[in-house]
């Protein structure tokens, strides 16, 4: 029995000293396999005398018992140390950048469109787009500016000639919506707009977004809501929203329409001109005549139009204070949108 | 219209700050522009009289002069004015006065001779913006007075932006009405009763043209003094206006003009023939202006003419020959009204834009010529004197504006405005305003004044109550609005999804100009006439694109020049083209050029090529479940390379192309860049595709490669198009994995590769099921592309 406290110290050592699980398996083979050293004692037991076996046996196997929580132990240990390894040879440098396809960006007037459009849609407005050149009669007569009309020239026209040009609004596109009947109307028309003006504060070229809602029973007082919870929407911001009366040829009553100043709160600054105020809607009740050219009848319904520079919101939006940069289409500028 | 706040509270003065005035007339809609002080801020300046004027004896531009500062106060000052001499009286800035600019005045020694204040010129009080010499007051100013009192200098002139529809309010006579009307406040009238004539002299007048000139007011008034000056209070009145005093007559009739709105005219009698003509100009006739332009007129062109020639452009400007001079003696005073469609555009055509056709455009009070000529004639006798002949009027009453009576419906107002304004405010409203208001059982019944050209329908008094009671005191609810559901399509692309897959593929959006440079349609689209603007702002913005690839290479350009060498952008917008009558047709268009990703840690980039390109169009277009239906086939574009040019089709209709920059046009646009283009058509790309379900199969799929060599000029399409039709039912994919030209291979030719998958929804396949369909796979490639196969 001396024999078997040697063995199980053997054992245990050459446990403790294998380096590798393959070692390892080699020391569990010399000791508990089916030839191994402590196996063979147990082979031996018969040599004993029969009274002397059950506590020789009961022996022997604690010390199989034990090399073989000692053989698990071990594997543990040196499967652990294998995987650290293996962790730490596969670290990386997690700061450097992703590989990765960048993306891109949509310019910032899409941007504001998107954002007034989902607000309307959600608002059940359907979005309606049109022709940019347009005929006279579209741009003008029928919205109630007749050629000799001063508000012409506010306008500024481009034309082909006498009777073609690029639209100066998105109002033709609510005319041509209405020549096709079936009031009531919920409709916004977005789109590009042309002006022959090129200054500091005028590109020739601009986006628009009209909206039109007639019923039957609509008054000044719905356009009023409208607008301004739209207004607080676009800004987020529970704004101060104020409506002066103005004069389009196409409205009447018109409105104007001034929001507290985004910039400055209402307390004054440059871009308010000190006044706490912004211009950024126009607006009114349809005029009757306009309901007279498209056949809608006046006493059965009533509506509202309004509209919106979209290169304004952008601008008061985003605190871009420059509108050439918006045509320019640098990508340094651009890319500060996406 | 720039005005006085001093002389509008002279007609209405409710007690408000100028902060508050402003406010109100803005929410009334007479927006306030400016507000600004109608002088610099300073103290300490009296009137003054010269007493003598020496040369100072040691300087040849200077004075020294004795001034009366009053009581009984002499001082010695030095000045360098030119026009600084006895007798003229002047501001005299004393001791301790401030001037504009905090500048404090204090003794002082020029050149050895001690001055004791400073006379001053008009700017240096911030009078005006520039002055010449010192500024002369009238001779009865009283010496000694504070020089702000004596000017009314404490006063604000207001730039009002008036609306179109607002011609009533260019005058102070219709803004003080406003005025009155906002505060409920009286509003005093200006005198323009009769003047007593004291001649009989009359002037032939002979309107021919009725229509245009419904009413022509005249009066003859002899034996003025033109060398009169205009007294001081008018001058400023006048400058606080933005108008220059020029002689006594001119300042009158814009005295008048300010101050009631209508716009007059004063001829020299003496250079009139026969008879005032009021008619449409003859053919070729020129007229030479007051402002010295020779206009020639045109047959719609109203003029004032005598029975010799043209003498004015009615309603805009006088003519030179017939003008006001100093040496004038005798005036022919006209007061008219010109129809507005007659004078609008009148101006504008001639490239002239003045007071009086900005007035008459708009509408001028048709019952206002009468007053306005009494007006103007008792101003003018009492500044040079002269003799009043009796008013001459030529007046048509049938062509005359006739008001309209409209009726105003209580119920109407509630339901434009949704509120109800009591009954009492809405007559006191009208009233103020000037309308002659009757009661009926359901509403009034109202007259507009002949002022209000704007007032002509129900609605139109309905603005105007809700003007006056204030937008912002009607009440405001969101519409209740019935419930609809607007059809959707689901196979209808939004644009917002086709630009969202370019966004994700690393373009960015750019918006361009739609009209561009002839160049860029004489290099894309020569085969197009492009729609060219008659005005266009510039000659490089003067024809609509006919293609995006023009804003798209014009932005390429800009960023290339500034270092950017990355380029991935896009644009969607009309493309306006003439091949089959104008068609603003909607496209989507993008450009590439540099590397592919942008520089990185991971190793280089290259560069881009067609195949960079033509998998972001496949990818837009897959977005639509159908990239199965599209096709792309060698193409022909003139702006591209012939053997880098892909036509794009779906189901055989051509929906746009995609290819590089043809190198000789990137050598004229000068670019260096290789530039990869492509655009589509957005209505065809934009129909998308119902996804329709099949059913799984439980069964393993079959994969055999195939590699066949085959001519170069073959396209891959074909090859694989010839496989899906000759594989039949079973095949589940059919994926190209290799294309290979080179060594190995006889010249000329090339290896395709591609997998074939297959699988039966109701069985596992085996050998002799699938050797079959790979037999006549290969040899239908025989047939018909007399391919090998590639060992």
């Amino acid at each position: 029995m001396e024999n078997l406290q040697t063995l199980l110290q053997q054992a245990l050592s050459a446990v403790a000293q294998a380096e590798s699980v393959q070692a390892l398996d080699q020391v569990r083979v010399q000791y508990l396999g089916k030839k191994g050293e402590i196996t063979d004692q147990l082979k031996n037991l018969g040599k004993l005398a029969p009274e002397d076996r059950p506590a020789a046996g009961a022996e022997i196997n604690r010390a199989k018992d034990t090399v073989q929580l000692a053989l698990k132990e071990r594997q543990t240990l040196l499967e652990n140390a294998a995987l650290d390894q293996q962790l730490a040879r596969e670290g990386v440098d997690v700061t450097l950048p992703g590989r990765r396809r960048t993306v891109g960006g949509l310019h910032p007037v899409t941007r504001t469109l998107q954002r007034i459009e989902s607000f309307f849609a959600n608002m059940g407005f359907q979005v309606v787009e049109g022709p940019e050149i347009e005929d006279d009669y579209h741009n003008f007569e029928a919205l109630n500016i007749p050629s000799h009309h001063p508000a012409r020239a506010m306008h500024d026209t481009f034309y082909f000639d006498a009777s073609t040009l690029l639209r100066t609004h998105t109002s033709p596109v609510q005319v041509r919506v209405m020549e096709q009947g079936g009031a009531p109307y919920r409709i916004i028309c977005p789109g590009r707009v042309y002006r022959c003006d090129s200054d500091l504060t005028h590109t020739p070229m601009f986006h628009q977004v009209e909206g039109l809602l007639v019923d039957t029973n609509i008054s000044f007082a719905d356009l009023k809501g409208m607008l301004a919870i739209f207004l607080r929407d676009f800004f987020e911001k529970e704004l101060d929203v104020r409506f002066r009366p103005s004069y389009f040829p196409f409205t009447e009553p018109s409105a104007e329409v001034d929001i507290q100043c985004v910039m400055c709160n209402g307390k004054g600054c440059r871009v308010c001109k000190h006044t706490g105020w912004l211009e950024v809607l126009g607006c009114g009740m349809v005029h009757p005549k306009v309901f007279e050219h498209v056949g809608v009848d006046t006493e059965k319904f009533t509506g509202f139009a309004f509209g919106m520079g979209v290169e304004r919101l952008t601008m008061l939006r985003y605190g871009v204070n420059d509108l050439r940069l918006f045509f320019e289409n640098d990508l340094k500028f651009l890319r500060q949108f996406r | 219209m720039r005005f006085s706040e001093k002389w509008l509270r002279e007609w209405v003065n409710p007690s408000i700050t100028t902060a508050e005035l402003v406010a109100q007339l803005t929410m009334a809609g007479l927006e306030v522009d400016s507000a600004e002080p109608v002088a610099g801020q300073f103290s300490g300046v009296v009137v003054a009289e010269i007493l003598s004027a020496e040369r100072h004896p040691d300087a040849e531009k200077l004075q020294v002069c004795t001034v009366n500062v009053g009581a009984g106060e002499t001082l010695s000052i030095v000045c360098g004015a030119a026009n600084a001499r006895a007798g003229i009286k002047i501001p005299c800035a004393k001791i301790g006065a401030v001037l504009p600019g905090n500048f404090v005045i204090k003794r002082a020694k020029l050149r050895g001779v001690e001055s004791f204040g400073m006379l001053c010129a008009a700017a240096e009080l911030g009078l005006a913006e520039a002055s010449d010499g010192l500024l002369e007051l009238p001779s009865d100013a009283p010496v000694g007075a504070d020089i702000r009192d004596y000017l009314q200098l404490d006063d604000v002139a207001l730039e009002v932006d008036l609306t179109p529809n607002r011609g009533d309010c260019l005058g102070i006579a219709g803004l003080a009405r406003e005025v009155g009307v906002l505060n409920r406040a009286e509003v005093t009238q200006v005198n323009c009763a009769e003047v007593k004539q004291t001649i009989t002299d009359v002037f032939p007048v002979d309107v021919v043209a009725k229509s245009h000139c419904p009413r022509y007011v005249g009066r003859v008034i002899r034996g003025v003094d033109l060398n009169k000056p205009t007294p001081g209070w008018m001058v400023e009145r006048l400058r606080r206006s933005g108008i220059r005093s020029i002689d006594a007559v001119v300042d009158v009739t814009n005295y008048v003009l300010l101050e009631l709105g209508q716009p007059m005219h004063a001829f020299d009698l003496n250079q009139l023939k026969g008879g005032i003509r009021v008619r449409l100009a003859h053919p070729g006739e020129k007229l030479k202006l007051l402002d010295g332009t020779e206009i020639t007129l045109t047959p719609d062109s109203l003029v004032i003419a005598d029975h010799a020639r043209p003498l004015a452009l009615a309603g805009v400007m006088g003519g030179e020959a017939s003008g006001v001079s100093s040496d004038t003696v005798d005036l022919f005073l006209e007061s008219a009204f010109f129809e507005p469609i007659s004078i609008a555009g009148k101006a504008r055509g001639f490239g002239l834009h003045t007071d009086s056709s900005h007035r008459f455009e708009r509408g001028v009070d048709f019952e206002l010529q009468r007053k306005a000529i009494e007006r103007a004639t008792a101003l003018l006798l009492g500044i040079v004197g002269g003799k009043a002949g009796p008013v001459i009027e030529v007046a048509s009453t049938e062509d005359l504006p006739h008001l309209p009576s409209i009726q105003l419906r209580r119920a109407r107002i509630k339901r434009v405005l949704g509120f109800d304004i009591p009954d009492a405010d809405v007559q006191e409203i009208l009233e103020r305003l000037g309308m002659d208001v009757v009661t009926t059982a359901d509403g009034w019944h109202i007259v507009p004044p002949s002022y209000r050209f704007d007032v002509r329908i129900e609605v139109d008094l309905i603005e105007e109550l809700g003007r006056i009671w204030g937008y912002n005191k009607l009440p405001t609810h969101l519409p209740q609005l019935e419930a609809f559901a607007p059809a959707r399509s689901e196979t209808t692309l939004a644009l917002a999804s086709l630009k969202q897959v370019l966004v994700d593929r690393d373009y960015q959006e750019v918006v361009t100009y739609s009209f561009v440079d002839k160049k860029f349609i004489e290099l894309l689209t020569p085969e197009q006439k492009s729609v060219s603007l008659a005005n266009p702002i510039s000659a490089d913005m003067s024809e609509m694109r006919t293609t995006l690839w023009a804003g798209l290479l014009k932005t390429a350009i800009h960023n290339l020049n500034r270092q950017q060498n990355r380029i991935r952008i896009f644009e969607s917008g009309l493309a306006f083209t003439t091949l089959n009558g104008l068609e603003q047709t909607p496209r989507i268009a993008g450009l590439i050029c540099g590397p592919l990703s942008e520089e990185s840690w991971f190793g280089k980039s290259q560069s881009v090529d067609f195949f960079d390109i033509k998998g972001d169009v496949e990818a837009l277009l897959a977005l639509s479940g159908g990239a199965a239906e599209y096709a792309f086939e060698p193409g022909s574009h003139v702006a591209l390379h012939p053997g880098q040019t892909a036509a794009i089709l779906r189901h055989g209709e051509q929906v746009g192309h995609v290819g590089a920059l043809h190198p000789v046009l990137q050598k004229s646009l000068d670019i260096q860049a290789k530039i990869y283009l492509f655009e589509l058509v957005l209505a065809p790309v934009s129909r998308g595709i119902l996804p329709r379900f099949k059913e799984l199969s439980k069964y393993p799929e079959v994969r055999r490669d195939l590699a066949v060599i085959v001519d170069e000029k073959i396209s891959a399409q074909a090859i694989l198009k010839n496989v899906r039709e000759s594989a039949g039912v079973l095949l589940t994919d059919l994926a190209l994995f290799d294309v290979y030209q080179g060594a190995n291979l006889e010249a000329g030719k090339k290896s395709i590769a591609f997998g074939v998958t297959l699988q039966d929804p109701s069985r596992t396949l085996q050998d002799e099921d699938v050797n079959p369909v790979i037999d006549r796979i290969v040899a239908s490639l025989r047939e018909n592309f007399k391919v090998t196969l590639r060992e």
